[in-house]
Parts: C-alpha cells; sequence; structure tokens
C-alpha cells in the first residue's frame, strides 16, 4: 500500500513541478485515510472506480475571469485531487462563486489554463462538466422544495423503462436506489415520497452531496454547504464530505469559516479581493496561519491601533492584539 | 400467516388514504361530488341523459384547456393568449375553406402549425426576455384578439364563419372532432359529443406524462425552482417553449372542436376564457406560484365549472350568479392550496 502511494507521489510531481511538497504531504495524510476508506468503501457496488489517491484530476493554472473590464478573478493556480478536499477560502466578494463558476461551467474562464485529467478544457455548460464527472452541489439552490426526495434525488439523470413513447419513469427503482443511497450517508427517511422541503438543510445538503456520488461524480464542488447552517447541523454535512474524501473523491469545498475548513482540508486557497493569495497544503499551515490569513493581517493591525487609542495603550485588549499581530 | 397478512393490508390500506388525501387535486374532487348532489337533488333536468349531456359539453372544451393551462402553470407560467387561440385556430380553418377554397385537411395542419409557432414565439419571448409570461401573453392575446376581429372581417367582410358544411370532406372532420354518440337510444337529447372523449384523453395523456415521464418531472422542477433546475441540468428552455406549445396546441384541438361541432365560429370566440382555464387549475390544486398541481385535478376543475353553468340555469336562477360564484370558487381554492403546500412542505 506504502508503496503504491510512493509511486502516486512520484507521478504527480512530474505531472506537475510545483507539486513537490504537496505530494509528500499526501502520502503523510495517507496511509490511515485508506485503510479507513477501503473498509467503507467496499460494500458500495455503485461507485465510480476512482483513480489513485493523490492523481490531480483538476488543475488550473493562473486562471482568470474578466467580464467587459471589470477583473473578477486572476491568477489563481491549485489543483484537485482524488481523496483530497481541497478548500477555497474567502471572504463575500472575493471571488469565490466566479472562481466555482469556473469549474462547474457555469461562466467560462477568459484567463489562464483549465486542466482535467492533463487535457485543456472550457466548460461550456453545467452538463459539460458533469459529463467530465464534476459536480457541483450549491448552497441552497440544490433541490426543489415541493417535490418528493426520490425524484429530486433523480431529477435531470432519471431512469426510464420501456421504449419509444411508452417510456416511464422507474418508479420503484429510483425510490428504493434514493433511499438506500441515502441510508448509505446515514440519513434513514421513513418515506423518500416526502416533499424535500420538509427536510432540514443539512439533511439536504446530504442529499445533494448523496446524488453527486451516486451519479458518478469524481469531484464535488460544495458551495458554501455549511453557510446557512448550526453548528450541529455543519458537523453533519462536514462528515460527509470527509465520507467522500474516503470513497475517493476530490471534492472542492467553498468556505469563508477556517474552523470548518481545517479539519476535513488537504490543500488550501485563499482568495482576496479576485486574487489569489497562495495554494498551501496542510503541512506548511496552521490552523492560526489560515485564520490570521483570512482576517487580513493588515486589517487586524489598524484594529488594534483603534483599540489602543480608544481604550489605552496598556488595556488588555490592546496588548492582546499586540502579542497576536508579532 | 393469515393475521400477519391482514395487518400489513390494513398498512397498505390506511397509507393508500393518507396519500389520497394528500393529492392537489382531492378538494376539487369533493366539491365536484358535493355540486353535483346539489343540482341532481334540487333540479329535475341536471342528473338526466340530456342534462349531463350539455354540462358535460360545456365542460369538456374548458376541461382540455385547463389541463394544458395546469402543466403550464406547474411549469410556473401563464398563458392569457390560450383563450383567443380558440378562436384564431377555428378562424384560419373556416376562412381558408370557406373564402380560399384550401383542402380542409391541409387548412386543420397548416392552422394547427400558426397555433404551435405561436406557442413557440410565446416560449421564446419568456424565456430569451426573462419578462414574466403574464406580460409576454398579454400582448399576444391582444394581438391574436385583433387579428381576429379585424383580419377575419377584411378577409370576408363578416365577423363570423359561414358555410362551413358546404367545405368538401367537412364531414370527415366533422367525425374527427364534431361527431356525437347517443346513449338515451330513444329519448329527447343525451348525446355524448367527441370533445368529452378527446377531454378525457387529453386529461389521461397529461396525467400519466406528468406523474410517470421524465418530461413530467421536468415541469415541476421548471415551476417550482428554475435555478436549481438548470444547474442540475434539466433542459428548462425546451420543458418551457414545449409547455407554451402544448398549450398552443390544445387550443387548436379545442378551436377544432368548436368549429366542427357548430359549423360556425365567430370572430371573439375564446376571448375572456383565459380566466377561467386559469380558475378551473387552481381550483384543482394547481399553485399560482408553479411547481404543485395536477391535470386531473383541472379536469375537475372544469366539471365543476360546467355543471354549475348548467346547474344555474336549470334552477332557474340569473345566470350572472355564475361570475359571482366563480370568484368564490377561486379564492377558496388559493386558500386551500396555500395551506396544503405548508403542510406538504412541514409536515413530516
Amino acid at each position: 500500500m506504502i508503496n503504491r502511494d510512493k509511486k502516486s507521489k512520484i507521478s504527480s510531481e512530474t505531472e506537475e513541478s510545483t507539486a513537490g511538497v504537496a505530494g509528500g504531504a499526501t502520502a503523510a495524510i495517507t496511509p490511515d485515510v485508506e485503510s479507513t476508506a477501503a473498509e467503507a468503501a467496499s460494500p458500495v457496488t455503485n461507485v465510480y472506480a476512482p483513480p489513485p489517491r493523490g492523481t490531480a484530476i483538476i488543475e488550473v493554472r493562473d486562471i482568470g475571469k474578466r467580464y467587459g473590464n471589470i477583473i473578477a478573478l486572476s491568477d489563481v493556480s491549485t489543483s484537485v485531487r482524488a481523496g483530497e478536499v481541497t478548500c477555497v477560502l474567502g471572504d463575500n466578494g472575493a471571488g469565490k462563486s466566479t472562481f466555482i463558476k469556473i469549474m462547474a461551467g457555469a461562466h467560462e474562464h477568459s484567463d489562464g489554463e483549465l486542466l482535467i485529467d492533463g487535457d485543456e478544457h472550457k466548460l461550456s455548460s453545467p452538463r459539460a462538466a458533469l459529463e467530465l464527472g464534476i459536480a457541483t452541489v450549491y448552497q441552497d439552490l440544490a433541490v426543489v422544495p415541493l417535490m418528493p426526495v426520490w425524484r429530486n434525488f433523480f431529477l435531470g439523470s432519471e431512469i426510464t423503462k420501456g421504449f419509444g413513447p411508452f417510456k416511464k419513469l422507474d418508479i420503484d427503482f429510483m425510490k428504493k436506489t434514493s433511499k438506500s443511497e441515502l441510508a448509505a450517508m446515514g440519513i434513514d427517511l421513513r418515506d423518500v415520497d416526502q416533499p424535500i422541503g420538509t427536510l432540514s438543510g443539512g439533511e439536504r445538503q446530504c442529499v445533494a452531496i448523496a446524488r453527486a456520488v451516486y451519479f458518478g461524480a469524481r469531484v464535488l464542488i460544495l458551495d458554501e454547504p455549511t453557510a446557512a447552517l448550526g453548528v450541529k447541523q455543519s458537523g453533519v454535512v462536514l462528515k460527509y464530505i470527509a465520507k467522500a474524501r474516503e470513497r475517493g473523491l476530490g471534492v472542492v469545498f467553498i468556505t469563508h469559516n477556517p474552523h470548518h475548513a481545517y479539519p476535513v482540508g488537504d490543500r488550501f486557497m485563499l482568495l482576496r479581493r479576485g486574487k489569489s493569495m497562495g495554494d498551501f497544503p496542510k503541512s506548511e499551515l496552521s490552523l492560526e496561519d489560515l485564520t490570521a490569513m483570512m482576517a487580513g493581517g493588515a486589517e487586524l493591525e489598524s484594529l488594534a491601533h483603534e483599540i489602543e487609542k480608544t481604550m489605552g495603550a496598556d488595556s488588555a485588549v490592546a496588548q492582546e492584539m499586540k502579542a497576536e499581530i508579532t | 400467516m393469515t393475521t400477519a397478512t391482514v395487518a400489513d393490508e390494513r398498512i397498505a390500506r390506511t397509507s393508500t388514504l393518507t396519500k389520497l388525501l394528500k393529492r392537489p387535486e382531492i378538494g376539487a374532487l369533493v366539491a365536484a361530488i358535493v355540486i353535483f348532489v346539489f343540482f341532481a337533488v334540487t333540479t329535475s333536468t341536471f342528473a338526466t341523459a340530456s342534462g349531463s349531456s350539455t354540462w358535460l359539453r360545456g365542460a369538456s372544451t374548458i376541461g382540455i384547456m385547463a389541463v394544458a393551462v395546469a402543466l403550464l402553470m406547474i411549469g410556473g407560467e401563464f398563458d392569457l393568449s390560450a383563450g383567443a387561440m380558440t378562436g384564431f385556430t377555428g378562424l384560419v380553418v373556416g376562412v381558408l375553406t370557406t373564402e380560399y377554397g384550401l383542402n380542409i385537411w391541409a387548412a386543420i395542419f397548416v392552422s394547427l402549425a400558426l397555433a404551435l409557432g405561436i406557442g413557440a414565439i410565446n416560449g421564446i419571448l419568456v424565456m430569451k426576455t426573462g419578462l414574466p409570461s403574464f406580460i409576454v401573453t398579454l400582448g399576444t392575446f391582444f394581438v391574436l384578439q385583433g387579428i381576429d376581429l379585424a383580419g377575419t372581417k377584411a378577409l370576408i367582410g363578416q365577423v363570423a364563419i359561414q358555410g362551413m358544411t358546404d367545405v368538401p370532406f367537412y364531414n370527415q372532420a366533422k367525425n374527427v372532432f364534431g361527431s356525437s354518440v347517443d346513449i338515451n337510444g330513444s329519448g329527447p337529447g343525451g348525446q355524448i359529443y367527441a370533445s368529452v372523449f378527446w377531454w378525457i384523453g387529453v386529461t389521461a395523456v397529461a396525467t400519466w406524462v406528468l406523474m410517470r415521464t421524465k418530461t413530467g418531472n421536468w415541469i415541476f422542477s421548471v415551476g417550482g425552482a428554475q435555478t436549481a433546475a438548470r444547474q442540475i441540468g434539466v433542459p428548462v428552455f425546451k420543458t418551457k417553449v414545449g409547455l407554451f406549445m402544448t398549450t398552443a396546441g390544445a387550443g387548436w384541438l379545442v378551436g377544432m372542436l368548436l368549429i366542427f361541432t357548430t359549423s360556425t365560429v365567430q370572430s371573439n370566440t375564446g376571448v375572456g376564457q383565459e380566466f377561467i382555464y386559469i380558475i378551473c387549475a387552481v381550483v384543482g390544486g394547481c399553485l399560482m406560484t408553479g411547481g404543485y398541481g395536477s391535470a386531473i385535478g383541472a379536469a375537475f376543475g372544469a366539471l365543476i365549472y360546467g355543471m354549475v353553468n348548467q346547474g344555474i340555469v336549470y334552477s332557474g336562477w340569473d345566470n350572472n350568479w355564475l361570475k359571482a360564484f366563480l370568484g368564490v370558487m377561486l379564492l377558496g381554492a388559493v386558500l386551500l392550496n396555500e395551506w396544503v403546500r405548508k403542510r406538504a412542505e412541514t409536515a413530516k
């Protein structure tokens, strides 16, 4: 097993010159993850056979997007690898949405390169992305609330039986499958006929994730899946992100919460004002670094000055802020 | 063994009943039964063969349109041009055959092609501009109304088609669209018109499409959450344009049924009916906001309309009470639907 990991490390190094450190980090983390993955993945039959862990599925090189003369995104580079979670962090308006829309096929990029399995692609529609195995789960747009769970699960990829004009939905199969697939994700529904609007926010996210996994996604793009959720519900969603990773999927996890990103992430890409602040493997970055980068060092400093002014340099808060910055 | 089977059956039975009670058309079904019983008891002619023949015929043409409009409403759109379309398609056939001597079947197909074309224009305009369909089809409605009135007058110098029965092969077309079956034997009245069979057929096909096919799934999704549907990969544009074309196609069918049952058509046929279709669809359980409803419910809605329309006459009341009744039905249905929807969204 370790031998195979080394091999995949080497191959990823040759593929991408900048991946030296990243490959090392993967090899360090992988062994214990893989052993659990083998257990988790073995009973499931309907899952896409993933490439070896750590293989780059998507590589983004100096990508950018312009709307007329407005530069929404520029010079962003990162990679999405099988069995890894790439976290994209940034504040509101940092360009996270633009970035994922390029990978999801909602917008075409105007600069740089988007490599999927090593070949350059421009994704012109969500369908094109789906065909390449890239599925996007949007924050709250993922489901149609009034439709039953099973109809939502198979929406856009309905299973039919029969021929020609008598082709009809295979309702039994779809109900059974959606029920068992959700059970595999740990959601036990009494009735998949209930409108999906009756599920909680976290459960709905999970239905969307389970759906993407079932339809052979190898890359899952999750657009702020925890943004609207409480602490407990966020935990549920994070658990499914970890589960998807164990199944060997590449996950792109968009969030503005470093505390959600750090525990599940293998790689962190930070965005600010449409520019990348760097792309780090977990080994190079601590949670403190991540939080500080998110908050923005300069802004913290000016905040410290302000506190000093209003509360006096000797106040406990000001002292603490100073210690934090230096 | 036997007890277990019995217990199983009991579970199945209660769950079907609750399922039935959750269906969107259940309110319309109950109302239809109540109204039927009311008029059957209070008037002597309502439940007779000749009496029911009249209100079934009235309900049938409204019903075909209501079912199509219901599909469109479930898909999240309105079509105000649907009423004028029934007149327009009939007039096209009438003018082309009586004035220009075109073969009757050719005229029928020209009329269908025009209807589908106008439906497609409606759909494409709505989808490309992002304007509410209410506005776009209001425009089409007035255009069609204008053409119906002024165009007919300019071409044939009259406001009604005459001499349809002299057109060659008229009887062939009448057999398809305007014939009737007598169920009363030697007694007076009692014809079941072709339109009633068409109505049943259209309702059955629409229900099947809605509940049992991919297309039905897509219709619910584009009306319920269009953006989500698009992201997931549902062909939203195709689905919606298809729905507008279906409504226009139903308008054509009704146009044919009207012209071949009565052998004439007026310039103002169908004008003002567009809201009745919408009312029938809403009474049948369709939400104004889309994403929820039923085709069979719309058919019940039309049945209610047909029964009340005729029942008022049989009761000897002032005909205009129908309007007040429709308003009350609409408001009641909207309130009921909202309540059902909230329950559907929250009840576990």
